[in-house]
């Protein structure tokens, strides 16, 4: 099923011509934005030297970092009147990342969305259980308005209590669901537990966090569902911009919304078909927020075979990261944001360890921390204060529940070389 | 009556709870010979307070620091008990009468009498208070 033929299955020559297009108009727009006017500038690239797609090469990359540069609105490129929403995603350090969207920003996404529920046979005649986060996170109300932009039966339960989800799974008889591949497993284990079992439901759309093909078995089994995999970005609008089809055998980027480019990481050099690298994507259609050669800090590769369903250039799910980043109960963690707040308490060094765990299917991240010695008097609740304190920071910054440990000053390892704070032990998913 | 008299620096060690950290502060007591005359542990979320009184505490302080320790001196008073059935109780109560909160305690039964180390919010108004109830309590320089 298709929920827009013409533009799911573009010709190459159409496509191409379609995202130079495109690709002109995002220059142009992002010459209202001071940061890329001097990007620009410096790489000596003017609007007159687009002339096919691959000129997008001329043009700089865009870091996440740079994004924080220009916190709140430095990135805009349309007067804030313009705008009708604010996400937020987790920044590199200090302040979040901020992404706007203009009216036709989110019915582009809303769009998008339609286009990869459609392709997996969802319609008017599905209940969806959306079971994310419904703030600040782009997946709860980005997946809200493409389910209703389709005629499907949304329930908007975001996340916790899981009782009441499996309760309203049973009860509203739903078909479909939307949550991280973790939760999907946390909340299999709980059915199993309960003997309850839903068979109503027969789709299952997981994202947010990476996850395997024995999982995927493992889950469909397990809930009795076919799974997805989707994948998105806020910077990119957020959940949408790829998806799996029938085939469950890569995702379907949306190439005349993003002009895909897979890079050497450590080079920049770009890397042709089949070969494995960093994704970097220039949004074709985003007016609020133009980005050129966003680097997503994803791995993956453009798949050389075409699709039996016939749509566009497929690209691998997602293998790792090129960066430190790390992705925990679906939120995006950056060492850089601990070692932050971690600064910004004076009873605690600045030297730190982060392990990552899983436990019943879930991410638990734990923190070991100096404590700073003069901040310790001699009682034990010195130490229980200081650590509820660093829990509170870690949690109002991370929008993540973490354990944190008080070590003992100098006892944790000091690094010369590259530090290797994090110790992620959770194995593949 | 100085009240100074009966407040006694009970040596506290932050101690990350892991296998040999009580075995490594012992070992630094015995290396300087320092001898130990109460102590305690008292354990949070992974961590804890090791809490001693010691006949050398500058030593012991020193020792401990040097070994990288994170030390501190806290004041504590000891009342002393009757060493037999009721013994806590007749403290207890009297501590009750006096108004005093304790933040925490221990005790240790010795050669001298059975003793109640307490740390309390107040230690001087403390000090004065159980001692007009005819409370005991043992001078510091006991314990050196």
């Amino acid at each position: 099923m298709f929920w827009d033929k013409v533009k799911e299955t573009l010709a190459p020559d159409e496509l191409a011509k379609l995202q130079l297009k495109r690709l002109k108009k995002t220059f142009k727009s992002a010459e209202n934005i001071e940061f890329y006017r001097k990007q620009f500038a410096e790489a000596g690239v003017r609007f007159s030297d687009i002339h096919t797609i691959d000129d997008v090469r001329k043009l700089p990359f865009t870091r996440k970092q740079d994004l924080r540069g220009g916190y709140p609105f430095g990135f805009l490129a349309v007067p804030l009147k313009k705008v009708v929403r604010i996400h937020t995603t987790s920044g590199t350090t200090g302040k979040p990342t901020v992404v706007c969207y203009t009216r036709n920003d989110l019915d582009a996404w809303a769009e998008l969305i339609a286009r990869n529920m459609t392709m997996v046979g969802l319609g008017e005649d599905d209940v969806f259980q959306n079971m994310v986060n419904y703030g600040m996170f782009t997946g709860g109300l980005g997946f809200h308005y493409g389910a209703e932009k389709i005629g499907m039966t949304v329930i908007p339960s975001a996340t916790g209590n899981t009782t009441r989800q499996i309760e309203m799974i049973q009860d509203f008889g739903v078909t479909a669901i939307h949550c991280t591949p973790s939760y999907a497993m946390h909340l299999a284990e709980v059915a199993e537990e309960r003997h309850v079992e839903f068979p109503s439901l027969k789709t299952g759309i997981f994202g947010a966090e990476p996850w395997s093909e024995s999982m995927r078995a493992e889950l469909e089994e397990k809930l009795g569902v076919t799974a997805y995999d989707s994948y998105g970005l806020s910077e990119l609008f957020g959940p949408g911009v790829a998806f799996e089809c029938n085939e469950r055998d890569g995702l379907h980027i949306w190439h005349d919304y993003y002009l895909v480019e897979i890079i050497n990481p450590q080079t920049g050099e770009v890397l042709g078909d089949g070969e494995r690298g960093e994704l970097v994507v220039t949004p074709l259609l985003k007016e609020a927020m133009p980005l050129v050669r966003y680097r997503t800090g994803d791995v993956t590769f453009r798949m050389e075979d075409g699709c039996l369903c016939g749509r566009m250039q497929k690209i691998g799910r997602i293998t790792g990261r090129s960066d430190d980043m790390l992705v925990i109960r679906g939120i995006n963690v950056f060492p850089s944001q601990i070692e932050h707040v971690l600064l910004s308490l004076p009873e605690v060094g600045n030297q730190f360890m982060v392990y990552i765990d899983r436990m019943n299917h879930l991410d638990e991240m734990s923190i070991e921390v100096e404590m700073n010695r003069e901040y310790f008097h001699g009682e034990l609740q010195d130490l229980t204060r200081i650590q509820a304190k660093v829990v509170k920071s870690l949690r109002d910054v991370l929008e993540l529940r973490t354990s944190v440990k008080l070590v003992e000053p100098g006892s944790l390892p000091r690094f010369e070389g590259k530090a290797k704070r994090v110790i992620d032990r959770r194995g593949e998913m | 009556m100085d009240v100074k008299n009966y407040i006694i620096r009970q040596i506290s060690v932050f101690s990350e709870n892991k296998p040999g950290r009580l075995a490594s502060i012992a070992k630094a007591f015995q290396e300087e010979k320092i001898n130990i005359l109460a102590f305690s542990i008292a354990e949070a979320d992974g961590f804890g307070v090791v809490r001693a009184l010691v006949n050398l505490p500058d030593k012991a302080f020193q020792k401990l620091t040097s070994l990288g320790y994170n030390v501190a001196f806290t004041d504590v008073i000891a009342v002393k008990m009757k060493d037999e059935p009721g013994g806590l109780f007749e403290i207890a109560e009297l501590l009750g009468e006096a108004g005093i909160n304790m933040e925490y305690a221990y005790a240790y039964s010795g050669k001298e009498a059975a003793v109640l180390i307490i740390r309390v919010d107040h230690v001087n108004e403390a000090v004065t208070r159980i001692l007009s109830k005819g409370g005991t309590l043992l001078e510091a320089k006991i314990f050196s």
